[in-house]
């Protein structure tokens, strides 16, 4: 099952990234990298309302610039036919959906032109009233279908009203998450060129396969006349899992200008054209007997989407799989609004979902008196709450064991703010995560060659997860010969279709179709008469019925989470002095990357935690903070210890490779081990992120002097 | 709305600039609005600096000029006629082995995306030099003798890196990295 063939095997092992020399050296190229000195340049002007349309466009003293070609607007740019994906239908029409959808893109000859250019265009603008902010009450707020992923917004079991109304002890709590941003290191770009009618682009994406399939769609031509790459990615993060208006621009300002053309998007821009993290308003409610035991538990979730598109973050689906409650509700409710269109962002629903449950679990556990760890131990369901199906795998309990005891918490005193030391309030606080296990179909290629090596093609993305490395060690495993003497190709349309890298499923879907081709090459191989024939010896795989079939147990990875605070009464700051995370998540399949991705994923949890934050102004309709000097990731200097573990799971229901995703988990569950650290070493609980210095300060000064005492 | 004029507008003004990159003169007729960074990966091809905000504020387009860690997406190329620029590409030694500190991010897989990784590597060797003179940082003890070369203890490394964001978290392999070399 685990595709060992040689008397080692590889998977597992930790490889050294495949492309890490020339990331290291420089030479590793990003798609804004290509085409030199004879490309143009493209800089998009926004719209600067939120809602109305454009009546005029004065492009002329753009055009007056030296080194500008063109300015596009939607009175000249190319007619597209309707995108699947809304966002992409750009300059098609005069409507502005939102502050920040782009209304023109000027072309020019050097980076400076064309930013001098943009700045020149002049746009009239018929403005209507707008409505930016999402209430929980608000009217236009409704409960739709689905939410992302195929989600039904609502689930219920039982009655959980009167299971709740009749529960001895009840938690009824309200949570908020802002908007929060992606923001990947390499902001959004694509180069492209028209070559004798073929579309030729280079481009920042989590997939290059829906690129293609976009661009066909908006330019009306059959894919093999279109050639997308993607060989290094700058991150992603769910921002670049399908593409996003650059690189439609890239080919419409291509087509135009008879240039190669880059588009590359200012970081201030990426807030409001590449999707963010839709806040989340979370009323909980948790129903339990004085031993612990869920009786009933509700999630519901109000968040925004906006007018060109419903986006629905599915924040209160991890409810349905986590704990054992006879009653059980969720609900997702939205409000569209006029906002930049959300859309993916690392864990989409498990993040922000499980912030609100876990703190809320932290708070029944502190109303009980029970300790958290072994309250979650209490629910554990013996199968899936929702579909009543047996779990493939679940080892929470285990990994809440393994962290406590790693952790050192059965040293802690469990009273809030037992540990002061001077200025500073010490705490600690534990949560759980999951996240879905999800695979699709792929397809690749495998050869061997007759120098003795091989050569496995698939159009898998690297965005940073070193597929390439683990992908070699799974068909070096199955093809039984040494990882270095597999190479691998992927980044390109040009490669076996494949799916895109993202919902964690990357290598479970390219693995497994590279696993399935080189165990067919390795038969071949067997029964091969003579040697490898200079053309090579190539098998293929496709595995379109096998991993999209319907699987009849609920898969899930498993997680918990420890953090470790110190709060300074006198500022305000909270600052996180260890993370620790323990995930059960399958096999592993190269311990070393699967490190990098689990501290990753806690590292955005931290910031999602303490610094990260977005607001849409209410007059202006935009994102106050739409770039890295007010939208704050967080910094060397925040990170001070973080560990990741793992527990051995072994699990047959899965994929050859018997492993899970292991992308997002670290980000699901450690923004609520902080706030539930914050809870311990303050007394005081925030149910607002981030846990900001003027948020705590706030909350420290009421609490040694509520409100009334002296004239506050 | 196609410009079919430009031969008539003027051309932005413009100046001659001698810069030394990775040991070589380069000589470029440069616009003036021209900033370091897109000399660098426009002109001359170096893509190694990055470009992750433009703005200063994320550490990507770091390099070194006569030595010293800059954002070169803030300086404009003009003011560095006879400067030394030094980018990651031009970090290996002789024989073009990799610098320790290359080597070092690579053993500890102190990246992930790569985006952000010429720059921590660039600034890491600023950073080591600036320490190695004396210079002190936020937490350096307030008590240490001025001039002398500061001991980058973890917190150090971390706070005289903490220009440089990466947005997949390998800060704490980033630091490891450092260690190794000091």
């Amino acid at each position: 099952m685990t595709g060992t063939t040689g008397t080692e095997t590889v998977l597992g092992a930790p490889a050294e990234r495949r492309e890490g020399r020339e990331k290291v050296t420089g030479t590793a190229r990003y798609a804004a990298e290509y085409d030199g000195p004879a490309r143009a340049h493209a800089w998009p002007v926004p719209a600067t309302v939120a809602r109305g349309r454009v009546t005029a466009v004065d492009a002329g003293p753009a055009l007056a610039l030296p080194g500008v070609l063109a300015v596009l607007t939607h009175e000249n740019a190319p007619r597209l036919a309707e995108p699947d994906d809304p966002i992409l239908a750009v300059l098609q029409n005069p409507r502005v959906p939102h502050r920040g959808w782009f209304v023109a893109l000027v072309v020019a000859e050097s980076l400076e032109a064309a930013r001098e250019g943009a700045d020149a265009v002049r746009v009239a603008y018929e403005a209507e009233p707008h409505d930016v902010t999402l209430t929980a009450s608000h009217p236009d707020a409704y409960t739709p279908e689905n939410a992302n992923g195929g989600y039904p917004a609502v689930r219920e079991h039982g009655d959980p009203d009167a299971a709740f109304a009749a529960a001895e002890v009840r938690v009824d709590v309200e949570y908020r998450v802002p908007p929060l941003h992606n923001h990947p290191m390499e902001p959004h770009a694509s180069t492209a060129r028209w070559d004798e009618g073929h579309l030729v682009v280079r481009t920042s994406s989590q997939g290059t396969g829906p690129v293609r399939a976009a661009l066909a769609k908006v330019f009306e031509l059959p894919e093999e006349r279109i050639t997308v790459s993607a060989e290094h990615v700058g991150g992603g993060f769910g921002s670049k899992g399908t593409p996003r208006p650059d690189v439609v621009l890239a080919a419409m300002a291509a087509r135009h200008t008879g240039r190669t053309v880059t588009v590359a998007f200012p970081r201030r821009r990426l807030p409001a054209v590449v999707g963010h993290r839709a806040p989340t308003l979370h009323r909980l409610r948790l129903g339990a007997g004085r031993d612990g035991g869920l009786v009933s538990l509700s999630h519901e979730v109000t968040t925004h989407s906006s007018r060109i598109k419903e986006f629905v973050e599915q924040a209160a689906v991890p409810a349905r799989v986590m704990y054992a409650a006879p009653h059980l509700r969720s609900v997702h409710r939205v409000v569209r609004l006029d906002v930049p269109t959300p859309s993916w962002m690392r864990a989409p629903g498990e993040s922000p979902g499980m912030y609100a449950l876990e703190s809320a679990m932290d708070e029944l556990a502190a109303e009980l008196g029970v300790d958290p760890v072994e309250l979650r131990v209490r629910n554990e369901p013996a199968a899936d709450p929702d579909t009543g199906r047996p779990f493939s795998s679940r080892h929470l309990v285990e990994c809440l064991r393994e962290g406590a005891r790693r952790f050192g918490w059965a040293a802690r005193d469990p009273r809030p703010r037992s540990g002061a030391a001077g200025a500073l309030l010490i705490g600690t606080g534990v949560a759980a995560a999951t996240y879905p296990v999800m695979a699709a179909p792929s397809r690749a290629s495998a050869w061997a060659l007759p120098d003795g090596t091989f050569l496995v093609r698939v159009n898998a993305t690297d965005i940073g997860t070193g597929a390439r490395t683990v992908l070699a060690q799974v068909a070096a495993d199955a093809l039984g010969v040494p990882l270095d003497r597999v190479g691998i190709e992927v980044g390109s349309t040009e490669l076996p279709a494949a799916p895109l890298a993202g919902g964690s499923s990357g290598t479970a879907s390219w693995g497994w179709a590279v696993h399935e081709a080189c165990a067919r090459l390795a038969d071949r191989l067997t029964t091969l008469p003579g040697p490898v024939p200079e053309a090579g010896l190539g098998a293929h795989a496709d595995t379109a019925g096998q991993a999209d079939a319907e699987s009849r147990y609920s898969r899930h990875a498993f997680g918990a989470h420890f953090a470790e605070v110190a709060v300074d009464t006198v500022t305000g700051e909270v600052r996180v002095r260890r993370m620790l995370g323990v995930y059960a998540a399958g096999r592993i399949l190269n311990a070393r990357t699967a490190r990098s991705q689990f501290v990753g994923g806690m590292t955005m949890g931290l910031g999602m935690a303490l610094t990260e934050g977005s607001h849409l102004d209410p007059a202006f309709g935009d994102f106050a903070e739409s770039d890295l000097a007010s939208y704050h990731v967080p910094a060397h200097a925040d990170v001070t210890d973080i560990e990741a573990h793992w527990l051995q799971e072994d699990d047959p229901h899965l994929n050859p490779m018997g492993s899970k995703g292991i992308g997002e988990i670290g980000i699901v569950g450690s923004a609520a081990a902080i706030g539930n650290a914050v809870h311990h070493a303050t007394g005081i609980r925030f149910r607002e992120l981030p846990l900001t210095p003027d948020r705590v300060l706030t909350g420290l000064l009421a609490h040694e002097a509520p409100p009334g005492t002296f004239g506050g | 709305m196609d410009s079919h004029d430009t031969g008539a507008a003027p051309a932005p003004p413009h100046s001659e600039t001698t810069l030394r990159v990775n040991g070589e003169p380069r000589t470029l007729d440069l616009d003036h609005r021209r900033v370091l960074l897109d000399l660098l990966r426009e002109d001359l091809g170096l893509t190694g600096a990055k470009k992750g905000c433009d703005h200063g504020q994320c550490g990507a387009c770091t390099v070194l000029v006569d030595g010293r860690r800059v954002n070169s997406c803030l300086l404009l190329a003009v003011t560095l006629d006879g400067a030394e620029v030094t980018t990651v590409e031009g970090l290996a030694g002789h024989g073009g082995d990799p610098h320790p500190l290359q080597r070092a991010f690579l053993e500890r897989d102190a990246f992930q995306c790569g985006y952000c990784t010429p720059g921590q590597i660039c600034s890491a060797v600023g950073m080591l030099a600036e320490a190695a003179a004396g210079h002190p940082s936020h937490v350096t003890d307030p008590a240490a003798p001025s001039g002398e070369p500061v001991e980058l203890v973890r917190a150090e490394i971390r706070e005289r890196l903490s220009g440089n964001l990466c947005r997949c978290g390998a800060y704490p392999r980033i630091a490891d990295a450092v260690e190794d070399v000091i």
